[in-house]
C-alpha cells in the first residue's frame, strides 16, 4: 500500500518558500552587514558600529526610540482593553448590535492616508470639528498637532479610532468560540453577569487577547504611515517613530544609517515582541 | 425598571458611536460637496451650493487623469498578488499541515517570524535592483505577496486540520498524483478561508502607502494612496476637491465591506483565533 506522504509533495513549499526568502528574508539577513557600512547602494564602505553610535548620540535620531515605545504601548494598552469592552458590549442582547458591529469595524477599512488626512483637520486647532466641539461646551482645546508634547500622542488617538474596531472583531470571534452549555453552568449556581464574565469569558477569551496585544503591539512598533501623513514627524522631530526616520534617512541618502534604524527595530522587536509572544501563550487555557 | 435602563444604555452606546465613528465620515462626505470657500470653513454645515458633479470632476480629470490611472494600477497590483498569494499558501499551507518534521518546524518558524519582523527597507531595494525589478509593477506584487504569505499560511495551515485526513487516502486509491489531487480536491474544501484572506488581503494590498512609497515611485505607476499622498499637498487650500479624493478612494473597501460584512468574522472566527 502507498503511503498519503506521495501526495504530500515538499515540492508544494517551494513557490512560497522562494518568493519568502528573495523578497523578505535576504533583505533581512544582509541588512546585519550594510548596517554597517557607509552605502550607495552600489558600493559600500565598511564603518563597523558608527551608524548605531550616531543613532544613540544624536538626539534627533535616538527621540525616535521614546516616541516608538510610547505610541506602541498607548495604542496596544487602549485597543486591547477598549476591544473587550466594546466586544462585550457588541455580543450582549442589544438590538443595535450588528448596526453597531459595523460602524466600529469599518474604519479599519480605510486607507490610513485617508483617515491621516480627515484627522488632521479635524484636529485643526481652531476651525477643526473637535476643538469647535469642545469650545461649545467651554473647553479650551489644544493644538492638537501643532503642539510638540501632545503630536505624538493625538496621531497615537487616530491610531485606536481606526484600529479598534480589528481588535474588537477578533474578541468577538474568540467569544462565539465558547460554548453557550459554560454560561448555563454559571446560570444553574445562580452567577450573575459579572461573574459569566470574570469566570468563563475573560479566561476563555485568553487567545484572542493574546492575538491583540501580540498584533496591535508590533504594529504600534512599526507604524509609519498615520504619523508620516498626520505630523512626518513634527514638530521639530517630536512626534518622529523609528519607522519614520529609517524614511527619512532614505530620503536623504543615508542608506547605512537608515538600514541600522531597521536593524534597531528588528532588535526591538525581537526583545519585546518574542518574550512577550512566548509568555502570553504560554499561560493559555484550553477549551 | 431594569428593562427601561437597558434601552437607556443602548441609545448611549448609539449616541457615542455616532459621535465618534459617524459624523468624521459625514464630515468628509458633505464637505466633498461644497464649493472651496465653504469647505474651507470645516463645519458640517449644509452647503449652501453643491457642487458634486463639478468636483468629482476635476478631482478625476486631474493631473490628466491621474487618478484613473492610479485606480487601474492599484486594482491590477492587488488582483496579481491576491491570485499568486492563494496559490502559493494554499499549497504550502497545506503541506505544513499534514507533514510534520523538523526541517519544517524550522520553516514554520520563519514563516511566523515574518509576522513579527519589520521589513528590511534599503536591503530590499538592493535586491530588487539585483534582479532588475526595482520600480516595476512586477517588483511592487511580489513584495506584497511576501509580506502577506506568513498570515496567510497561517490561516491555511489551521483550517487545513479540519479537513479528514480519509480524503486523501481516497484519493491515493484512485491514484490521483498530488498535483491533481491537491487543485481538484483539496483547493476547493478551502474556500471558505480563501474568501477570507482574499477579503482581508485586498484591503491591506490596495491601501498599501508604505510599500509603493519605497518600491514603486514615480508618477507613471502611481498607486491610489500615494496619488492620495500627493494630492494632499496639490489641494491644500480646496479642501473640498481633497475630500472628494477621498471618498472616491474609499469606495472599493466599501463595496468590499458590503459583500463580505459577514465573512469577516466568521473567517477569523475559524483562523486567525485559533491559529
Amino acid at each position: 500500500m502507498k503511503s498519503t506522504k506521495s501526495l504530500y509533495s515538499y515540492g508544494f513549499l517551494l513557490p512560497a518558500g522562494i518568493i519568502f526568502f528573495i523578497f523578505f528574508l535576504l533583505p533581512t539577513m544582509v541588512s546585519f552587514f550594510f548596517s554597517m557600512t557607509r552605502w550607495t547602494l552600489t558600493d559600500w564602505e565598511f564603518i563597523g558600529l558608527d551608524n548605531f553610535i550616531m543613532f544613540f548620540k544624536e538626539s534627533s535620531l535616538n527621540i525616535g526610540f521614546r516616541n516608538t515605545f510610547i505610541y506602541a504601548v498607548m495604542t496596544s494598552g487602549t485597543k486591547v482593553v477598549l476591544g473587550l469592552l466594546l466586544a462585550v458590549l457588541l455580543t450582549s442582547s442589544i438590538r443595535s448590535k450588528d448596526f453597531l458591529r459595523s460602524v466600529v469595524f469599518f474604519p479599519t477599512l480605510i486607507s490610513t492616508i485617508a483617515v491621516g488626512i480627515t484627522f488632521s483637520y479635524l484636529m485643526h486647532p481652531s476651525r477643526g470639528l473637535i476643538n469647535t466641539a469642545l469650545a461649545a461646551l467651554g473647553i479650551q482645546g489644544p493644538n492638537w498637532l501643532g503642539d510638540p508634547a501632545l503630536a505624538i500622542y493625538s496621531v497615537g488617538l487616530v491610531d485606536i479610532w481606526k484600529g479598534v474596531g480589528f481588535a474588537t472583531v477578533i474578541y468577538i470571534a474568540g467569544m462565539m468560540s465558547i460554548p453557550a452549555d459554560y454560561y448555563e453552568a454559571v446560570d444553574i449556581d445562580g452567577g450573575n453577569a459579572f461573574r459569566k464574565f470574570w469566570h468563563i469569558t475573560l479566561p476563555l477569551i485568553r487567545p484572542a487577547m493574546n492575538s491583540v496585544i501580540i498584533l496591535s503591539f508590533i504594529g504600534g512598533l512599526r507604524t509609519f504611515d498615520l504619523v508620516w501623513t498626520m505630523t512626518k514627524g513634527g514638530p521639530g522631530f517630536s512626534s518622529d517613530l523609528i519607522a519614520s526616520i529609517i524614511y527619512k534617512q532614505y530620503q536623504g541618502g543615508f542608506y547605512g544609517l537608515s538600514t541600522a534604524g531597521n536593524v534597531i527595530l528588528f532588535v526591538i522587536v525581537a526583545v519585546l515582541a518574542f518574550p512577550l509572544y512566548r509568555f502570553l501563550t504560554k499561560r493559555e487555557v484550553d477549551l | 425598571m431594569r428593562k427601561s435602563g437597558k434601552i437607556i444604555a443602548e441609545l448611549f452606546a448609539i449616541l457615542l458611536t455616532v459621535i465618534l465613528f459617524i459624523i468624521p465620515f459625514y464630515f468628509i462626505l458633505i464637505n466633498s460637496f461644497k464649493n472651496s470657500r465653504e469647505a474651507s470653513k470645516m463645519n458640517l454645515q449644509w452647503p449652501n451650493a453643491f457642487q458634486i458633479l463639478e468636483n468629482y470632476r476635476e478631482v478625476i480629470q486631474a493631473q490628466d487623469y491621474m487618478l484613473i490611472r492610479a485606480f487601474f494600477n492599484s486594482a491590477f497590483i492587488t488582483v496579481a498578488s491576491i491570485i499568486i498569494l492563494v496559490f502559493v499558501c494554499a499549497m504550502a499551507g497545506f503541506i505544513m499541515q499534514r507533514r510534520k518534521s523538523k526541517p519544517l518546524t524550522i520553516v514554520h518558524f520563519l514563516f511566523l517570524a515574518g509576522l513579527m519582523i519589520p521589513p528590511a527597507v534599503v536591503p530590499t531595494i538592493w535586491v530588487l535592483n539585483g534582479i532588475g525589478m526595482f520600480k516595476t509593477m512586477a517588483g511592487l506584487i511580489l513584495i506584497e505577496v511576501a509580506i502577506n504569505i506568513p498570515f496567510a499560511i497561517i490561516l491555511y495551515s489551521g483550517f487545513v486540520a479540519t479537513i479528514p485526513r480519509e480524503i486523501d487516502e481516497a484519493a491515493l486509491v484512485d491514484g490521483a498524483g498530488s498535483l491533481n489531487f491537491f487543485f481538484r480536491m483539496i483547493l476547493p474544501l478551502l474556500k471558505p478561508v480563501t474568501s477570507t484572506i482574499i477579503v482581508l488581503t485586498s484591503v491591506n494590498v490596495f491601501n498599501d502607502f508604505v510599500n509603493p512609497l519605497y518600491f514603486l515611485p514615480g508618477a507613471e505607476n502611481a498607486t491610489a494612496q500615494l496619488t492620495l499622498y500627493n494630492f494632499m499637498s496639490l489641494y491644500n487650500t480646496s479642501y473640498n476637491l481633497l475630500f472628494a479624493d477621498v471618498v472616491l478612494l474609499t469606495v472599493p473597501p466599501l463595496i468590499l465591506f458590503l459583500i463580505f460584512n459577514k465573512r469577516i468574522v466568521a473567517g477569523m472566527t475559524a483562523g486567525a483565533v485559533k491559529g
